[in-house]
């Protein structure tokens, strides 16, 4: 079945349900198709997956030193 | 509603610390402490306050956790609380910033335009064992608005699912994709300069674009 075309404005509205497998498979389906052949929103989904990416990577961002020490310390000697 | 299965482990710890076990309840927060600083550090932006408040935010919930009844797991419960004392802290100290954490009104139907950065390289997850990356990470999300910024912590800092987020922030599941979607792309667009090459280099970014 041949798959119905869309926009670059409406693969833009769902670029993050795209990344969080949160839309129906067939519009994935029509998604994919588009990214075969539209430079820009594939730009725009590797973009956003890649700031996706460094957000959670656990080395953006540590507690401070010593901060479970001082939370121990602070529930015991309340 | 799904039923929430809490791990045997946990129920266990929750009980001992009811009954005012300071061990058990510290052996709960474990797992918990990282989250509980990036939510204080995200609403507050200052490494100082945000630890402050952490710290009193604990407290609370140890003080508190007669009243909690396993509807959700304790980790969200515990950010749920540090949220509330992280903003609190805000609306006290800078009671003009704190307004637009009240802005609803940007979950309308406008559409995004991206910009167009056709030939978008990826940023090497690498690069952020280097202080000035992290740094421009950071500075990318800080300058998102407070609705955003907490949607995009929750969700992909923390790795928060959407049920968690939504109770956490009181907001319908709607919100919480529409938020995160435009954090997502203003996240791309704030960091899209590093384009020109300077962070595939490793060397600090020097601004060369107009934007």
């Amino acid at each position: 079945m041949a798959i119905i075309e869309i926009s670059c404005v409406e693969v833009w509205r769902e670029i993050s349900n795209y990344l969080d497998g949160e839309i129906s498979a067939e519009l994935r389906e029509r998604m994919a198709a588009h990214f075969k052949v539209c430079a820009h929103c594939t730009a725009v989904l590797e973009g956003t997956q890649n700031v996706v990416g460094l957000v959670g990577d656990g080395r953006l961002f540590q507690v401070p030193d010593g901060f479970s020490k001082r939370l121990y310390k602070k529930i015991f000697n309340r | 509603m799904t039923e929430l299965r809490i791990p045997a482990s946990e129920a266990g710890l929750i009980e001992r610390a009811r009954r005012g076990d300071r061990e058990a309840f510290y052996e709960l927060l474990r797992p918990c402490e990282r989250m509980v600083y990036a939510t204080a550090l995200s609403v507050l932006k200052n490494p100082a306050d945000a630890e402050e408040v952490s710290q009193e935010a604990v407290l609370k919930a140890f003080t508190g956790l007669k009243s909690f009844r396993a509807e959700a797991r304790f980790s969200t419960w515990l950010v749920q609380i540090t949220y509330n004392e992280a903003r609190m802290r805000l609306r006290k100290a800078r009671p003009h910033l704190y307004e637009s954490l009240d802005g609803h009104s940007e979950d309308g139907d406008g559409n995004i335009s991206p910009r167009d950065f056709a030939d978008w390289q990826p940023i090497p997850s690498e690069l952020l064992e280097k202080e000035e990356i992290r740094q421009a990470v950071h500075d990318a999300i800080n300058s998102l608005s407070p609705a955003y910024r907490e949607v995009l912590v929750l969700r992909d800092l923390q790795h928060l699912s959407i049920k968690e987020t939504m109770t956490i922030l009181g907001i319908s599941e709607t919100s919480v994709k529409t938020r995160l979607h435009r954090a997502r792309l203003q996240l791309r667009d704030a960091l899209a300069p590093g384009l020109d090459g300077c962070w595939v280099r490793g060397e600090p970014y020097r601004k060369v674009r107009a934007w």
